[in-house]
């Protein structure tokens, strides 16, 4: 019997268009705009004016804090400024704007493709060159690598979790990465468990995915201390606290993180960032980004530099299709839908999905029927309908204690609702209020 | 909700074994008249867009149907589906909020106000024409509460009703949907393969009855009924597996749904041995829907990671 988490969860149709296509590099933009805040924490501080010459993996902005991360230039150009610029939340935000000249990388960056294995930074160090790097959780989280790795006094971590789940419909580029970069991803696996002190790692892959089980599986033999886990496809594995339960038995307490019951995770792809700064000394300026969709021509997982507009992945995919309904920026379960195609890829871009009009369309809305489907899909064991209800009638307290904030935003809830409630827009904005609430009270 | 009516299906084609044109003219009144009143009323009198199309009315119909006899005069079988619509349903604000089954709502207000014509059970003679002027008798429950109430031995009762085969295939007097414990569980079946209902409900009301019946049956075999008699009898199977489980008005948690069900079995049985009436699933399924907000309230599922206070 294959492992999964025991509570909850739904199956939506997996969709995965793009699996079979190979990461390609996508041609070089004209003009990146980068926003200083697309990490979890406090926005960067830009270092960098109107005017400056900037090379590939020059730092642009500044950490501004222990949560916060650096940001370096993707491109080599001119800085034409710095001000405020729509991101996928649809609201202006301040940016970098380079215009692309050339493609000149800082001299510092080792860009030969040799695997490099030997691991001669300290575990101190490797930290901090993560955190010099700009590395943030690159499943879509972005909360800063170094943050996590930094265990405070008094926890001991025992195990490493990658996360190689990809339980989003549609997306393929955790998936492509492990089937391409395994041994960088593998080695960048080894770091993180020097940074952390553990000499045991799982990789958790759904079953879905049974040629980058076997892939990485070979190749773990020469990695010590590296297992990899078939996991029961099941949406959605993908969150830290429902894999950790699947792989290795460990609930983590409401309100509490993974590493209070001994375990950190990463995504596969951080991972191979982890890899690149360490051993290539190459900051975070390029991510794998899905771009996909039904009626997408060209399905595909572009190589992207930070700061790219969406506009041109859509354009090297064989450009918008015609049907197009909306535009998700993330997968179908938990993506939000954007209303531009001018919006920058950042961090945490893990896939644009294009959907046709008639598989946007939103069900009829009826009252709810009590049907408790959505309590019995809730991962986390929340009572959605309930959370709903009183987030309409904007009850912060009776929210709080029915647990929002350990809703993780899966969407199971609003998926399998049959009366058609986008039941977690709701919950989302009751939650995102109650967080105020608790933050102002501190 | 029209999985539900697929898994009806079984009953009512056995009904029509039995009972013949009466459960086809039951049904056809009943379903048309809970879709007639439930368009009507949203339309005139709640001026909404009317929604009879999401199927609720049409299994209310049903179930209706279920709860009669299969010669109750058409007038009263009109009257119980404007009860069950309009009081049990449009009353509260329509689908999703109503507290009390319809169906459940309709049929008790018949029993109450035509009593005489709501327990006169037309005996089960194959397939025939004949409506109104079918033979009529008691049930086996019936029977039985009247025999122990006139101090027969339970042994001596059996002899009078049909084996406990026959009432398992419908071989009996009572209403349409409570007879053929065969066909209520193969529609349970499929409710659970098609996940539309779970089976937690369905089985704590049929366990609770079984142990608490089997209880005072081995107290005293030749005053009470075995437990199978009474499982396969007045409609408990009919109440746990398709009116207990209605979602609107049964409990959201896993744990709330066994505090209802069990309510439901000690209801039920209290009535059955102690109370008035003859049957009592349907007092005990309207009973405890009134518990159900509460149930809500209390009862929640388990959280994830929940901190044990221990
Ligand atoms: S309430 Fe939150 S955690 Fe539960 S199913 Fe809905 S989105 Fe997922
Ligand atoms: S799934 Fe939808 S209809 Fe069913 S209980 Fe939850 S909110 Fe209500």
């Amino acid at each position: 019997m294959l492992k999964t988490f025991p509570k909850g969860g739904v199956h939506p149709a997996e969709d995965k268009y793009s699996a079979n296509n190979a990461i390609e590099t996508l041609p070089l933009p004209k003009t990146v705009s980068i926003p200083i805040a697309q990490h979890i924490g406090a926005p960067s501080k830009p270092v960098v004016n109107k005017g400056d010459k900037v090379k590939v993996g020059d730092k642009i902005a500044e950490s501004a804090g222990f949560v916060s991360a650096n940001i370096h230039s993707s491109v080599s150009g001119i800085v034409v400024k710095v001000d405020n610029v729509m991101d996928s939340t649809g609201y202006k935000r301040p940016c970098v704007v380079i215009d692309v000249e050339g493609d000149e990388w800082n001299e510092s960056i080792d860009r030969s493709t040799d695997l490099k294995k030997e691991i001669s930074l300290t575990d101190k160090e490797i930290i901090n060159k993560i955190n010099e790097s700009g590395i943030v959780g690159l499943g879509g989280a972005t909360f800063p690598s170094h943050v996590k790795l930094s265990v405070p006094a008094g926890k001991r971590i025992d195990v490493l979790i990658i996360n190689g789940v990809e339980c989003e419909p549609y997306l393929t580029s955790d998936h492509r990465l492990m089937l391409e970069k395994a041994e960088e991803m593998l080695v960048g696996i080894q770091i993180l468990m020097k940074a952390l002190g553990v000499n045991s790692a799982l990789i958790g892959i759904e079953n879905n995915k049974p040629d980058a089980i076997s892939h990485l599986d070979t190749l773990v033999k020469d990695y010590p201390g590296i297992k990899v886990h078939a996991l029961k496809v099941q949406y959605p594995q993908g969150g830290e606290k429902q894999l950790i339960k699947a792989l290795i038995n460990r609930e983590v307490p409401s309100g509490a993180l993974p590493l209070d019951v001994g375990a950190v995770v990463h995504n596969v792809g951080t991972a191979l960032a982890v890899y690149e700064a360490v051993q290539k000394n190459k900051p975070l300026f390029e991510r794998v980004v899905t771009l996909t969709g039904k009626s997408v021509t060209k399905p595909s997982n572009f190589m992207v530099r930070i700061g790219t507009p969406v506009t041109d992945l859509v354009e090297a995919a064989g450009g918008l299709p015609e049907d197009t309904g909306k535009i998700i920026n993330g997968g179908p379960m938990m993506g939000k839908a954007v209303n531009s195609l001018e919006i920058p890829v950042v961090k945490g871009t893990s896939g644009i999905l294009i959907m046709p009009a008639d598989l946007s369309k939103r069900k009829k809305e009826s009252d709810c029927i009590r049907c408790a489907k959505c309590v019995s899909v809730c991962p986390q064991g929340l009572e959605p309908y309930l959370l709903n209800k009183l987030a309409l009638l904007e009850k912060n307290d009776k929210l709080e204690t029915g647990g929002v904030m350990d809703c993780i935003e899966c969407g199971s809830c609003s998926y399998t609702c049959p009366a058609g409630l986008p039941l977690l827009d709701y919950i989302r904005l009751g939650k995102s209020r109650v967080s105020q609430i608790i933050r102002s009270r501190k | 909700m029209f999985d539900v009516v697929i898994a009806m299906l079984p009953v009512l084609a056995i009904s029509i074994y039995f009972f013949g044109m009466g459960a086809i003219i039951v049904t056809l009144t009943a379903v048309v008249s809970c879709l007639a009143f439930e368009w009507l009323i949203q339309k005139y009198m709640l001026k909404q867009e009317p929604s009879i199309t999401d199927g609720s009315a049409l299994v209310t119909g049903i179930l209706l149907a279920f709860n009669m006899p299969t010669n109750l005069p058409i007038g009263i079988i009109i009257i119980g589906s404007l009860v069950a619509i309009g009081v049990g349903k449009m009353s509260f604000g329509g689908l999703g909020n109503n507290p009390f089954n319809p169906a459940l709502v309709g049929r008790v207000f018949l029993l109450i106000s035509f009593p005489v014509q709501m327990t006169s059970w037309p005996v089960p003679t194959g397939f025939s024409n004949s409506y109104t002027d079918a033979v009529t008798g008691a049930t086996p429950l019936g029977v039985m509460k009247e025999g122990i109430g006139a101090g027969e031995s339970v042994s001596a009762i059996m002899d009078k009703i049909p084996s406990h085969m026959e009432m398992f295939y419908g071989h009996m007097g009572g209403s349409m949907g409570e007879i053929a414990a065969v066909a209520l569980l193969l529609g349970f079946a499929y409710l659970l393969i098609r996940k539309v209902i779970t089976w937690h409900i369905p089985i704590s009301i049929i366990a609770t009855i079984a142990i608490f019946t089997g209880i005072l049956w081995m107290v005293n075999p030749e005053a009470n009924a075995d437990p199978l008699f009474h499982l396969l009898t007045g409609g408990i199977l009919l109440g746990a597996i398709f009116m207990a489980t209605d979602y609107v008005t049964s409990p959201m948690s896993i744990k709330g749904m066994w505090v209802y069900g069990i309510g439901i079995g000690v209801i039920t049985v209290l009535i059955r041995v102690f109370g008035a009436y003859p049957e009592g699933v349907s007092f005990a399924i309207l009973i405890m829907n009134a518990f159900v907000p509460l149930i809500n309230m209390y009862i929640k599922p388990k959280r994830f990671g929940e901190i044990k206070n221990d």
